[in-house]
């Protein structure tokens, strides 16, 4: 499509600009506090053909440069401004197949919105918000139809973990013609989609639906599958019969600080108190069996999304004091603006620059308090943020009840512990070239696993890249010629 | 997909045994294993040992006692039943070396996860000298089926309606006293477990205690099965769930098993008071 003079948009670029970024409706803070249903409503129809009206359908679309799946932005935008609802949905789904999530999740103000071009002057597109409605509007149009399936390959794959990695290749892979299984240990699917992102922020209800249009495409999810257990590495290939593998298996081992008291009770890790609240339903105890111990003050440890979907989660669940201690500034933290935002509204207090010392107990063993000391920022470290350090004789003592420790997952080790042979780096990350291939023929990882933290989308960069090479592999296996990289990479 | 039960029944008024199609957990297990059951949609996420399995009927056996309300959901299931979920085989397997003479100590239900380990160490040339305890001489299980792996077999009661009247420790004692014992397998309560750890630790002699912490997903995710041996924090899940009992800090096990200890029995009164007025939970 050529731009400006195929475009649908009767506005010429300089009124375009001057329509202001329109906000979805939001429950009230008050509101949502005290329930688990989600916090933004997304655009109406109006609000998002507003919206798309001011796209300036530019050229070079730098904003696809700035997806890390490659999304045709401008060219789903162009389907909306001629209310073609489908046709926009059909365009993002052909680079991203979980929509209606990484319209919620995504920090686009650091990717597609970053390098908008309206957004150098003005504030830039609001394309997560508008992905987000169209992935919306096709899920309430009734019944998935599943789409035409390409010859049966009669090849087949195994991806290990039904994480954002492992759906994102799987539906690749199956649109290709390969027979996909996917396995997950849990006894539901969607990896930290399921147990950890927080019904507010990420309804089940959206999940179950994308996870059932990655079935719509042939794909098999077997749960209650934990690879290196129930079956090896090895044995997915010898007994198996997979032609490849695909290791997403996450990061999903928690780490602890180590400091006195962790093992008291109230102490949690965030992996295990999202895991009550969002796999288990502990937050419907006991309708629901699992339960959780949430105190009137809680401390949650940590500044990224992890930390702020925990202390959001304590907060609903009835904490009247919900801190989040933070070693570093504001302008550090790594969690995603809205949600820090989100937080600070619903009365979430951030303690920055402030580091935990201890957990000190009552005589019954149960958390009664946290103790801190205050920080200050030295010359930046490593990773180029300034290092905290601590102020003499600045401690302090916080009375909380609950504790929830979420300063980081590491990889979960049971598929490199239980496989003969596959290179592991530092912190037990699963090394892989720039094509996710591993040492070892056939098998290929991505996501977490071998990047040990990062985001839904960086996950589903992996799987979308892993998915090509594993065509690639498969088609040079079998003697035919090399696939050009195109065909299903960005 | 769910795992149908092909057979239960009773060993005890609160203790079945189940026989439980699960053909991939059957294949790969080991005596020491355990899996993670969630009896029905909505349930919680409750790990048992692996009793026993046969791979080519893909079954493996669980034995359980009706304790909570998760229990007594999972006792409430005959025959023709299934499981919603099955997840494992879970843990490493139990380390069998040739240690010479072993004592098997097993208290309550913690007999059945004892009985395959005692099995093992039997099958790998070891004496196996058992102690098996119980409340009352309705609780006491497995005895002919401990009985024809060990050398010798004592059975102890609290109340002496069957065996010696007392704890595992007794005969436990004697049995250190009257040979050199190499070492020592207890399963069984934490109070039991620790015990039999303080009994052992003068002597030297090497003990493993199982133990079944509270976990959620039983893969190393969430931390909850957290233990501290030798000053250094474990996962029982997936460091587990044996450990050297000499390092075990039980008395940290104990109120941590204890966390949940009055929702565990908000559950129970309200399942009971379900199943009583016939409306099942």
């Amino acid at each position: 499509m050529t731009a400006r003079a195929a475009s649908a948009n009767p506005l010429k670029p300089a009124a375009r600009v001057k329509i202001p970024r329109q906000h979805p409706h939001e429950q009230a803070a008050a509101a949502r506090a005290a329930n688990f249903e989600e916090v933004s409503q997304g655009f109406d129809a109006p609000h998002a053909l507003i919206e798309a009206a001011r796209c300036l359908e530019c050229r070079d679309a730098a904003c696809t440069r700035g997806c890390p799946v490659g999304v045709d932005i401008r060219g789903f935008i162009q389907r909306l401004l001629v209310k073609d609802f489908a046709g926009a949905a059909a365009r993002v789904r052909e680079a991203n197949a979980l929509p209606a999530i990484c319209g919620r999740v995504c920090p686009q103000e650091t990717q597609c919105e970053a390098t908008c071009t309206v957004g150098r002057r003005f504030a830039p597109i609001a394309i997560g918000l508008l992905e987000r409605f169209v992935a919306d509007w096709e899920a309430r149009q009734g019944p998935i139809v599943p789409p035409p399936r390409p010859p049966a390959l009669g090849v087949r794959v195994a991806v290990v973990g039904s994480g954002p990695a492992g759906l994102t290749c799987a539906a690749d892979l199956a649109r290709l013609g390969y027979g996909v299984t996917v396995f997950e240990a849990l006894h539901a699917a969607g990896g930290v989609l399921r147990y950890g992102i927080p019904e507010f922020r990420l309804p089940k209800a959206i999940l179950d639906q994308e996870l059932e249009r990655v079935r719509a495409l042939g794909v098999e999810i077997r749960t209650n599958v934990l690879v290196g257990r129930t079956a090896s590495l090895d044995e997915l290939f010898a007994e198996w019969g997979f032609d490849a593998v695909f290791l997403a298996t996450g990061a999903g081992t928690p780490t602890f600080l180590g400091i006195p008291g962790e093992a008291l009770c109230g102490v949690y890790s965030a992996n295990e108190f999202l895991t009550r609240v969002n796999l288990m339903g502990a937050a419907s105890f006991p309708v629901r069996d699992t339960p959780v111990k949430i105190g009137r003050e809680i401390a949650v440890i940590g500044g990224g999304n992890t930390a702020l979907d925990a202390v959001r989660t304590a907060r609903r669940l009835g904490a009247e004091r919900a801190l989040l201690v933070y070693r570093r500034s504001r302008a550090e933290m790594p969690g995603r603006l809205e949600e820090i935002r989100h937080a600070e509204d619903e009365g979430i207090e951030i303690l920055f620059l402030t580091n935990p010392l201890r957990i000190a107990g009552d005589d019954q063993g149960w958390v009664c308090s946290l103790e801190c000391q205050r920080m200050e920022l030295a010359e930046p470290d490593a990773s180029g943020r300034r290092r905290p350090v601590a102020r003499a004789g600045s401690e302090f003592v916080l009375p909380v009840q609950t504790v929830i420790e979420a300063i980081g997952q590491r990889p979960n080790p049971i598929v490199q512990s239980t496989t003969r042979g596959l290179a592991v780096g530092p912190g037990g990350v699963v090394t892989v070239d720039g094509d996710q291939r591993t040492n070892r023929p056939a098998v290929f990882a991505g996501g977490d696993l071998a990047r040990g933290g990062a985001t839904v989308i960086l996950a589903m960069r992996d799987g979308r890249r892993a998915a090509a090479s594993i065509h690639r592999y498969l088609r040079e296996r079998a003697g035919a010629p090399a696939a050009p990289a195109t065909e299903v990479a960005p | 997909m769910t795992f149908p039960i092909r057979e239960a029944v009773a060993l005890a008024p609160t203790i079945t045994r189940y026989v439980i199609e699960a053909p991939l957990v059957a294949r790969k297990r080991q005596a020491g294993h355990f899996v993670i059951v969630r009896v029905a949609e909505g349930g919680e996420r409750i790990p048992l040992t692996i009793v026993d399995g046969d791979a080519g009927r893909g079954t493996i056996t669980l034995i359980v006692q009706a304790v909570g309300k998760t229990t007594r959901q999972m006792a409430a299931l005959r025959a023709g039943d299934a499981l919603a979920d099955v997840l494992g085989p879970l843990g490493n397997p139990t380390p069998i070396a040739v240690h010479g003479a072993v004592a098997c100590v097993g208290g309550g239900v913690g007999t059945a996860e004892l009985l395959p380990i005692a099995r093992a160490l039997r099958a790998a040339g070891n004496a196996v000298h058992a102690v098996i305890g119980a409340r009352h001489r309705d609780l006491v299980i497995l005895e002919t089926e401990m009985a024809a792996c060990a050398d010798s077999l004592a059975i102890t009661t609290d109340d002496g309606s069957r065996g010696r009247m007392g704890l595992v420790t007794g005969p436990l004692e004697e049995l250190m006293e009257a040979r050199r014992i190499d070492a020592v397998y207890a399963i069984g309560p934490l109070a039991m477990m620790r015990a039999v750890a303080e009994q052992t630790r003068p002597r030297q002699v090497p003990t493993w205690a199982s133990l079944n912490a509270l976990m959620v997903d039983g893969t190393g995710m969430c931390g909850g099965c957290r233990v501290t041996v030798g000053g250094a924090m474990k996962f029982a899940c997936v460091d587990g769930p044996e450990f050297d009992a000499h390092a075990v800090d039980f008395d940290e096990l104990v109120r941590r098993a204890r966390m949940y200890a009055a929702e565990e029995r908000a559950a129970d009164t309200r399942f009971q008071a379900a199943c009583a007025s016939g409306g099942g939970a």
